[in-house]
């Protein structure tokens, strides 16, 4: 059985091992913030942290996350997603909203690693986040937004 | 009608154990501010309606129970609409918050159950989602919602304090009587009011007055939608539900002959597998036993059914048809008898490939049966077809079968189901366990890229000539395409023998032209075609648009202003592309050394868009679309960032269309299955957008779609104006082989 810390907590995973993590994570432990989109690591709608880093969890076995430190959108309450859902808030960016979870954590991954971005670095950061509602325009000032809100 | 019934039914349902209805949560003994409306004259009809509408319902509009006031003060308004991304819950709201004046905080949505007597779309007669009608259907039945209650409540405040009702007032939610110095919240007064008669004709404010429409509220699922606490279909979750997943056939139409499956049900979890009428159900206790099963079945495929023809086959047969005669859609002029005074000519031909709507979720119903009533849990956008459709495969009388409309994680025309397949292969897949369950269906992307119900693979071809001055004296346009309509409860939308979504924004070309002529042929694939945002006018403007622009330039006159020439009488027209010009300071299509400027303007669903698009040469020979300027005539504007926002998301979704995207068939299965070789438009090929919104006191109409038609068309011309290449081929990437040298002929 698979040991895994999920937003804190101690889990012993049931699923079979090469269930990946997202599968895990909303049938199993019921924490459905984080999103299907493709299952192949091509959208970014399943995007959790792995040990604080951003990670597709759609193609994560979870049989190779032994003691691994995971974090979702229900979880993560560090100051750069305070200031991201903030900004998300001032400019309205969700649509339909189904893959802002992954957009959000992997934008507080971005701010994590580089607390003033460019729009370069925020092209690099998050091109593998897709949004079929193409909210980037929002998503993009709302990123600086945050960095200038964001207590340092 | 007490709605409160209806409410606390739904409460009972399977999701609200999860907890999830938010918004509800203080609702509680709540009242309900019954509202009876008027006939709405102005109420859009349409082909459509008058089909659906078998009675005359559309004559008295019952609306009840579209205004909950809780007992803590909050307004929900039950949104007859599916929210998938563009804006009902807050637009709506914002209709009746502005009339009830209430505070905006205190405003709440939640999805209106199925019910096509209380919450049909005026344009449709039936319950759903489409069009871009939402804003334009409901303007005035919400906004008389939001007066009607308004007037209960005041009338309820004026009994209690024995006072003129004249003498109070209403702001921000607090009823108030300035004199003796009485007030009270809606909450106070909502039980008594609940019992009073409600007025037949109340007056709605003057325009002047208002203090919510034509601002910016805050929209009321950001929150939401920002914390992964939103709740949509694949998130429902009720207790011992099974999670069903389809293997279907590689063809369409083909059919399961034979199935192995003693592999699958090895696999851990898995409870059940059934042939369905869609291919081989398997049941299992999460969607990863469902899906490693399902991929483990060996099925032989009966083809004798199926479509089989190619993507090149169907050019070909398509090109051929184009040879004949077709029906006509519009005639002005004779075509012919210009060409004997034409100093030049030119003939284009188009082709634009079948389309994914590839949803972000992927399509998903979840479904119980219950001691002989059955719940669905969904983001329907055609509640009263899927109603109907449960009904029947379940063998339940109508009153037996509820929907509760979810968030949907965006449609694009994909949900709006005039079949109702997905509701359909939920209920089948539910029927075929033939006991009580919960269920719920999910698709997977390469079920959804393979499903079908595409936007139709279309072929154009276009013919015009110039006189000497350079004007266009003939303009002749053939439409090959499959019908979208035929065979559906649309049906009747078919005029002449042609599909109207087939020649919309085609038939009706606003440009002053003595001679015209746009004829149609329909086409009989065995491929599913479906309306993707926008519709026809996805590849109308797009022929209309580059082959004007080609005009324009063979007869040495400007794009812009050589547009608004045409578009005299066509003041909204004209209005959006001068708006557009003088945002992007247009001055031709040279924009410095290695950029160029394309325009296109169109209209779709009453809303009139002009754009200017400035393209650089990017990576891999595709153009880099570094900023476009939009201008959008939607009428009143009720939530201007809403209409932002939407004209960038309408970009972003055209662009990426254009530039990358096709599903191509080969020997009738489906080349493409996921975002790998179906490329969505990422952050990093999305332009800087800037929207400028006419002024307009014309009645609102919608803009969920009427972004998406002007961008392909506005980029290819700046591309052509860059390169000298015409664009005659989507998406761009079929160019190095497709591409044609723009030349205007001389005769």
């Amino acid at each position: 059985m698979i040991t895994l810390s999920v937003n804190g907590n101690t889990v012993k995973v049931k699923s079979e091992p090469d269930t990946p993590l997202l599968w895990v994570l909303r049938d199993e432990l019921k924490l459905t913030g984080t999103k299907y989109g493709c299952g192949v690591a091509q959208c970014g709608a399943c995007t959790v942290h792995l040990d604080g880093l951003p990670r597709r969890s759609c193609v994560a076995p979870v049989g190779q996350l032994e003691g691994g430190e995971v974090t979702t959108i229900e979880g993560l309450s560090n100051k750069e997603i305070k200031a991201l859902q903030e900004a998300w808030a001032v400019l309205d960016v969700p649509q339909c909203g189904y893959c802002q979870s992954g957009q959000l954590m992997t934008a507080a991954a971005l701010l994590a690693e580089i607390p003033k971005p460019t729009d370069a670095d925020i092209d690099s950061a998050m091109a593998g986040n897709v949004c079929r509602c193409a909210t980037y325009v929002r998503i993009r000032a709302a990123i600086h937004l945050a960095a200038e809100t964001m207590e340092d | 009608m007490r709605f409160v019934n209806h409410l606390s039914d739904s409460l009972n349902g399977l999701v609200s154990r999860r907890g999830f209805m938010r918004g509800l949560g203080g609702l509680g003994a709540g009242l309900v501010i019954s509202v009876k409306l008027g006939a709405a004259a102005d109420a859009q009809r349409s082909g459509a309606a008058a089909v659906m509408q078998s009675d005359n319902a559309a004559e008295t509009i019952d609306a009840t129970g579209f205004v909950v006031i809780g007992d803590d003060d909050t307004v929900t308004v039950m949104i007859k609409h599916l929210e998938m991304g563009q804006g009902p819950y807050t637009g709506l709201c914002t209709l009746v918050a502005e009339e009830l004046d209430a505070d905006w905080a205190q405003m709440r949505a939640q999805g209106a159950p199925s019910n096509a007597a209380l919450y049909k779309n005026l344009a449709f007669g039936m319950q759903g989602t489409g069009g871009s009608t939402a804003m334009a259907n409901s303007y005035e039945q919400m906004r008389k919602a939001g007066a009607t209650a308004r007037a209960m409540l005041v009338a309820a405040a004026a009994q209690n304090w024995g006072v003129p009702e004249s003498e109070i007032t209403v702001v921000k939610g607090l009823v108030s009587h300035n004199k003796s110095g009485e007030h009270a919240r809606f909450a106070e007064l909502a039980d008594q009011a609940a019992k009073l008669t409600p007025p037949q004709n109340v007056k709605l404010k003057d325009p002047s007055r208002f203090t919510l429409i034509g601002t910016t509220v805050p929209k009321l699922d950001t929150r939401a939608k920002s914390d992964g606490s939103a709740i949509y279909t694949i998130d429902v979750d009720p207790p011992e539900m099974l999670t069903v997943v389809i293997a279907h056939p590689p063809r369409f139409g083909a059919k399961a002959a034979k199935v192995d499956d003693s592999v699958a049900r090895k696999v851990r979890g898995v409870t059940d597998v059934k042939v369905t009428p869609h291919g081989v159900a398997v049941y299992a206790d999460g969607f990863w036993a469902a899906k490693k099963a399902r991929d483990a079945l060996k099925i032989e495929w009966d083809d004798s059914g199926a479509e089989m023809r190619g993507t090149d086959q169907l050019i070909a047969e398509y090109r051929k048809q184009a040879e004949q005669p077709g029906k006509k859609a519009t005639e002005r002029g004779t075509v012919e008898s210009a060409l004997s005074r034409a100093i030049k000519m030119l003939q284009a031909e188009y082709i634009f490939p079948y389309l994914a709507h590839a949803p972000m979720e992927p399509l998903d119903c979840a479904i119980e049966a219950r001691n002989g009533a059955c719940q669905a849990w969904f983001g329907s956008q055609l509640q009263t077809v899927d109603h109907k459709t449960i009904a029947k495969v379940m063998g339940l009388p109508e009153e037996k079968v509820k929907i509760n409309t979810l968030f949907a994680g965006g449609s694009f025309g994909r949900r709006a189901q005039p079949a109702g397949d997905l509701a359909g292969e939920a209920a089948a897949a539910l029927k075929a366990l033939d006991r009580d369950a919960a269920i719920k269906l999910v698709w997977t992307r390469e079920d959804d890229m393979r499903g079908g119900r595409y936007r139709p693979f279309t072929l154009h071809r276009m013919k015009a000539a110039l006189d000497k001055g350079g004007n266009i004296i003939s303009w002749d346009h053939v439409v090959v395409s499959q019908s979208i309509v035929k065979g559906s409860p649309f049906e009747a939308m078919i005029k002449d023998g042609i599909d109207p979504t087939m020649v919309e924004g085609a038939d009706d070309l606003p440009y002053k032209m003595r001679n015209l002529r746009v004829t149609a042929h329909t086409m009989e694939v065995g491929v599913p075609v479906l309306w993707w945002r926008s519709v026809g006018h996805t590849h109308t403007a797009f022929a209309t648009e580059t082959f004007l622009d080609e005009l324009l330039v063979g007869g040495r006159k400007d794009p812009l202003h050589g547009r608004i020439a045409l578009l005299k009488d066509q003041p909204r027209y004209a209005g959006v592309l001068q708006a557009v010009g003088r945002a992007a300071r247009w001055n031709g299509s040279k924009a410095g050394k290695d950029r160029a400027r394309g325009v296109a303007v169109h209209k779709s669903f009453d809303t009139y868009v002009a754009q200017i698009a400035e393209v650089s040469r990017g990576p891999d020979g595709l153009p880099k679309v570094e900023k476009v300027w939009c201008a959008v005539d939607c009428g009143v504007a009720v939530n201007p960032e809403i209409i932002r926002a939407q004209m960038e998301g309408g970009i972003g979704f055209g662009l990426g269309a254009i530039l990358f995207d096709e599903i191509t068939l080969d020997q009738g299965r489906v080349t493409q299955g996921n975002f790998n070789d179906y490329r969505m438009l990422r952050i990093h090929e999305m332009p800087k957008v800037e929207v400028v919104i006419v002024k307009s006191m014309e009645k609102p109409t919608g803009v969920g779609e009427p972004g998406v038609p002007p961008i392909g068309p506005a980029v290819a011309n700046a591309w052509r104006a860059l390169t000298g290449k015409a664009v005659r081929r989507l998406p761009f990437t079929q160019q190095p082989k497709a591409v044609a040298k723009s030349k205007v002929r001389t005769t």
